[in-house]
């Protein structure tokens, strides 16, 4: 028989490209069989767009709820009626000092200040799921490369990192964010998404995660083709890379889904404690100020529900579809959970 | 006499890539004390042949067609017990009536009324009687039997021994307390005492010392727990054993050693055994008969002198010829070209035409059915050896 | 041997001979954590003062059942271990010693520090036991190593391309195009052909036997001189199982390669096997020709695996020979036969003396036993 050179495929990548989509292909029909993970990822669609609709949103409002004459005589500009930090403009409907109730202007109602509710929720959406991807992407790196790590070397880097990861765990971490937002403010830096992404990505990062992972990859180190490959001559560094984090990839990307969740779900926290004073609009924050004014749990708290109830779906909803998502990944994950 | 009969059955799972057809119409009889062997590659059916005639089947496996009837000697007090249930009624040989087969749907003093199968005609046949005198056998057929009925023929009228059984001791609970709990769901009416007193008789049987009871499965050896299996195999004394893959896991001399004990125990108490294994040379130790099976279907069935000495299907002579031999002369084997066929979608015709070096035209076109070779041999080929 | 004065490579001459692989009173004891406290005075003897050559060219077979330090030897050869003591030699292994560096003038004896000596023979062996960095990595390209289960020797996540492809890569040879074509010839040489029909297809959708193929094409592609292959076949189908010993053989005939071939089935190593070397708790106390041993066996031990071996004709019928318990561990073994406790034809001597050595009793069939 002849060696067949001649027909084997010119470029290694798009091969590999090839077999990659193919592989997502595979992946995504066994997930779209998960109703759970379906339902979670419709509801992070959902969130999406809402946040990728921001920007049009006043031109959107200008189209379908005001008349375009008065927005001429009165000289409204509905970037600032629909400005979600600040603006109410001079929208001559409103009374300020009362939330209005949800109307055609205004769907979701505005806030005592004046500021739309839903601009305001549409706002955050997009920071709400940069802060949430970021700070999971941190987390899952640092615990996967630690992971790794931690159960190819063993011995004191194992001891090491266990125990680091134990003390991490053994923290409350509402608590101690509460303290590091307050040694961060008191050392006058700025408290944005991005720090807080990156904190809570250090913080979660040496957690728990690292121990999941950890025991993932022991059983991956024992598999005889990691001997395979120390026969052929690679070094750890190859193992590490090329045998053990492959394989426990697609674990540490579920565990992104459930980090996400927490991230999202800690930012709401600390802005609902007032911790945050340089992130001027969030899903917390909305339900901070709406707590502080007394719409929450006032005399009347519950007439003015608008102010409360979608900020606080929102958290809600949105971290429990990361979740959802996640559960319909652990179904890819681990066939085992897979039904025949 | 016949202990178990199995007729035309067929077994297929249904997976995420298709209907996999494991068990594919295999019929073959067993009589009472006698040992049969099944040997096969993985995947050509024999271990799910061994759930099918338990029915301990997952839920995506289901029975399509075929009967598994299990005989026993016609008594007429128990006549009622099988009330109901589908069965096959074998009168005594003087006597000249067919045997038939059908539901039980009446006793009416001395006689018993059978309603048989439709069988594809637009008119139910008229029911069927039979005095008691008349019937030497009835036969009980599983495929039907409701699971709380299936139960009770489980253990005590057919046992199991698992291949990887011997791993499935609960390490908290002595052997034995696992051994007698076993025994008081399917003996109730036994006492404990007589329980514990049976168990270290068959402890004696299978070797291992009867004071192993008090040990925790940690405390055995490989060899031991697997003794133990059998052991507990025995404790409701089943009129069959299924053995699959008894002694795989285990150490050439343990496996030689429990093989000749379970050879030992099955003459001495006048059991069935249906041997299940991939290696040809512990079924021709252990077995009268041998049924060779190739992608879900029995091939070839015979006894063992004679499928060693004249195999009828090219496939039996394959898979002889390419084991090596520690006795005789040393000579190159000849391997089998290509795979063993996909269930899935399994070669059309006859499913070992792909890799048969006598395969013609008709092999690829129709399935061969199991044929008369010479006195007890069957063979499923077209162009078969002899 | 081990003089701390000496820098450079310690050079032991010896006669010139035919074999690939020399080893040494080659030992490997592992600690045995003991109860609660872990205490380090227990030790499993895995491999027990074990010594043999292989030849070039040779299947040598290594026999025994589970737990008798078959597969640590197999570990201790392609370096996967490192060896309590003794020597494993091979030939033409390259050595690199670091030179220790020296203060302004005084040629220091710092190699003290240095604990491992490198060994060479005048003949061109060197001990592999402590080869590391640059000479280990050589080293690989000699030695590899076929392992027994196929769906867990070979990376799900990884193409059998990538798969085949990996010694080349590890050890930067060839570019891109050298190591596709190589892979290619690689395939069609053990049978897995037309080679682009597999090469870019993941390990769970081949059969047992064609991955036992790939592990077989990932060992041969640096052009090994040596594989310890540790049952490759029992996890196999018969009608596979066939095709897959046919092609190591052919494999032997075309590039003279050596095997240690580990497995515990007495009729695959008959069929695969020049030489036969019977191991029991970590001995080897029986090693001689195929046929020697098969036809003509002499330790007790030897003659009871061989009886016990099913024969699959009906019209032989077997003696078993009778053994006493089971196989231990060979934890802190007593100072006397490995085999005592289960012999049947054991005496005061074996009980009171140290294990028998292994013994030529003629025409390189050797028995470690007082009673042959």
């Amino acid at each position: 028989m002849q060696v067949t050179t001649k027909t084997l495929p010119p470029s290694l990548w798009r091969v590999r490209m090839h077999l990659w989509l193919k592989g997502m292909g595979q992946s995504w029909s066994t997930f779209r069989e998960s109703p759970i993970g379906v339902t979670g990822l419709v509801i992070i669609v959902f969130f999406g767009l809402l946040g990728a609709f921001y920007p049009i949103y006043p031109w959107f409002m200008g189209k379908i709820a005001w008349d375009q004459e008065t927005i001429q005589k009165e000289g409204i500009d509905l970037n600032i009626v629909y400005n979600p930090i600040f603006g109410v403009g001079n929208d001559p409907l409103l009374i300020k000092g009362f939330p209005q109730p949800p109307s055609l202007r205004h769907p979701l109602g505005t806030n005592a200040d004046g500021p739309d509710v839903l601009a305001q929720i549409m706002y955050s959406a997009s920071r709400e799921f940069l802060l949430g991807m970021m700070a999971a992407l941190i987390t899952v790196i640092i615990g996967t490369f630690i992971g790794a790590v931690a159960a190819y070397y063993g011995g004191w880097i194992d001891t090491l990192f266990m125990r680091l990861a134990d003390v991490f765990v053994l923290f409350p971490p509402i608590a101690f964010l509460v303290v590091v937002s307050a040694l961060v403010q008191r050392a006058g830096i700025e408290m944005t998404h991005m720090l807080l992404a990156l904190i809570l990505g250090l913080l979660f990062g040496f957690g728990s995660i690292t121990i999941v992972l950890k025991s993932q990859a022991l059983t991956i180190k024992v598999k005889p083709y990691i001997e395979a490959a120390r026969v052929a001559g690679g070094s750890s560094f190859h193992i590490i890379f090329a045998h053990i984090i492959p394989n426990i990839l697609p674990l540490s990307f579920l565990y992104m889904m459930f980090n996400v969740t927490t991230a999202i779900f800690s930012e709401a926290a600390l802005s609902f404690f007032g911790l945050l004073p340089s992130i001027n609009m969030s899903w917390g924050l909305m339900l901070f100020r709406a707590h502080t004014q007394g719409w929450i749990l006032g005399h009347q708290g519950a007439f003015y529900w608008w102010v409360w109830m979608p900020p606080g779906l929102a958290v809600t909803l949105l971290c429990s579809a990361f979740y959802l998502v996640g559960r319909g990944l652990d179904e890819i994950v681990n066939p085992r959970l897979r039904k025949r | 006499m016949a202990l178990l009969e199995v007729k035309d059955l067929s077994m297929h799972y249904w997976t995420r890539k298709g209907e996999v057809k494991a068990v594919d119409e295999v019929g073959f009889s067993l009589e009472k004390g006698e040992s049969l062997g099944l040997v096969g590659e993985s995947g050509c059916g024999k271990t799910s042949m061994a759930l099918t005639l338990l029915k301990l089947l997952p839920e995506n496996a289901k029975i399509l067609k075929g009967h598994i009837f299990f005989y026993k000697e016609f008594q007429p007090q128990t006549a009622n017990a099988l009330l109901g249930e589908m069965v096959n009624l074998v009168p005594q040989k003087a006597n000249g009536r067919a045997s038939t087969l059908g539901r039980l749907t009446r006793i009416e003093g001395e006689k018993l009324l059978v309603q048989p199968a439709r069988n594809g005609a637009t008119k139910a046949p008229s029911p069927v009687s039979f005095s008691f005198s008349e019937i030497a056998q009835v036969g009980l057929d599983l495929v039907p039997l409701r699971e709380e009925r299936m139960q009770r023929v489980r253990w005590k009228g057919i046992s199991m021994i698992f291949q990887a059984a011997m791993n499935s001791w609960n390490p908290v609970y002595r052997v034995g307390d696992q051994i007698l709990e076993a025994m008081q769901t399917h003996l109730p009416k036994t006492s404990v005492q007589q329980s514990k007193k049976r168990i270290a008789e068959l402890f004696q049987m299978v070797g291992l010392d009867p004071r192993m009871m008090e040990r925790y499965p940690h405390e055995y050896s490989g060899g031991m727990k697997q003794r133990a299996v059998i052991a507990m195999a025995l404790s409701c004394d089943p009129e069959l054993i299924i053995a699959d893959e008894p002694t795989t896991a285990l150490d050439v001399i343990v496996q030689d050693k429990i093989l000749r004990e379970m050879r030992q125990i099955q003459k001495q108490l006048h059991m069935s055994m249906i041997y299940i294994s991939h290696d040809i040379a512990v079924i021709a130790e252990v077995s009268e008969k041998i049924g060779v099976m190739y992608g879900g279907k029995l091939v070839e069935l015979a006894d063992t002198q004679t499928i060693f000495e004249r195999p009828a299907h090219p496939y039996t002579k394959a898979l002889m010829s390419s084991f090596p031999n520690l006795k005789g002369e040393k000579k190159k084997l000849e391997a089998l070209p290509g795979e063993p066929p996909d269930l899935i979608s399994p070669p059309t015709g006859c499913r070992f035409h792909p890799r048969c070096p006598y395969a013609t035209e008709v092999c690829k076109e129709k399935d061969p059915v199991l044929e008369v070779r010479q006195p007890g041999q069957v063979a499923a080929c077209w162009n078969p050896l002899h | 041997m081990s003089n701390p004065e000496q820098t450079n490579p310690v050079i032991i001459e010896t006669d010139r001979s035919t074999s690939l692989v020399r080893i040494q009173n080659l030992s490997k004891t592992f600690p045995v954590a003991s109860g609660f406290f872990r205490k380090g005075n227990s030790f499993i003897h895995a491999v027990d003062d074990i010594s043999f050559e292989v030849g070039e060219g040779e299947i040598l077979g290594l026999i025994g059942e589970s737990g008798c330090g078959k597969t640590t030897t197999g570990k201790l050869l392609v370096k996967l271990e490192t060896p309590t003591s003794g020597q494993v030699f091979l030939k033409n292994t390259h050595v690199e010693v670091k030179l220790p560096k020296q203060k302004a003038g005084v040629a220091k004896a710092t190699s003290a520090k240095t604990k491992a000596i490198s060994l060479v023979t005048s003949d061109g062996f060197a001990d592999i036991a402590h080869l590391r960095g640059r000479s280990l990595k050589l080293f690989r390209r000699n030695v590899q190593m076929i392992f027994q289960d196929p769906y867990e020797s070979l990376n799900p996540r990884m193409t059998i391309y990538d798969i085949c492809a990996e010694p080349l890569s590890v050890q930067s040879i060839g570019s891109l195009m050298e190591r596709e074509a190589r892979v290619a010839e690689l395939m069609d040489l053990v049978g897995l052909t037309p080679p682009e029909t597999f090469l870019f297809r993941y390990p769970h959708e081949l059969s047992g036997g064609q991955r036992q193929r790939v592990a077989i094409a990932r060992a041969m592609i640096l052009n090994p001189s040596f594989i310890v292959a540790d049952e490759p076949t029992s996890m196999l189908d018969v009608s596979i199982r066939t095709g897959v010993m046919n092609l190591m053989l052919e494999l032997r005939e075309k590039f003279k390669i050596s095997y240690l071939y580990i497995t515990h089935d007495l009729a695959v190593a008959r069929y695969m096997c020049d030489r036969i070397a019977v191991m029991y708790l970590g001995k080897i106390v029986e090693m001689g020709q195929t046929e020697d041993i098969i036809q003509n066996p002499q330790h007790p031990y030897t003659r009871a695996l061989i009886s016990a071996v099913p024969i699959p004709d009906p019209s032989v019928r077997r003696q078993p020979m009778e053994l006493k318990g089971g196989v231990t561990k060979p934890i802190n073994p007593k100072p006397r036969c490995r085999f005592y406790e289960r012999c049947p034809m054991a005496t005061q001597r074996c009980a009171t003396s140290d294990h028998p050595p292994l013994e030529d009793k003629g025409s390189g069939h050797s028995v470690a036993c007082y009673e042959v």
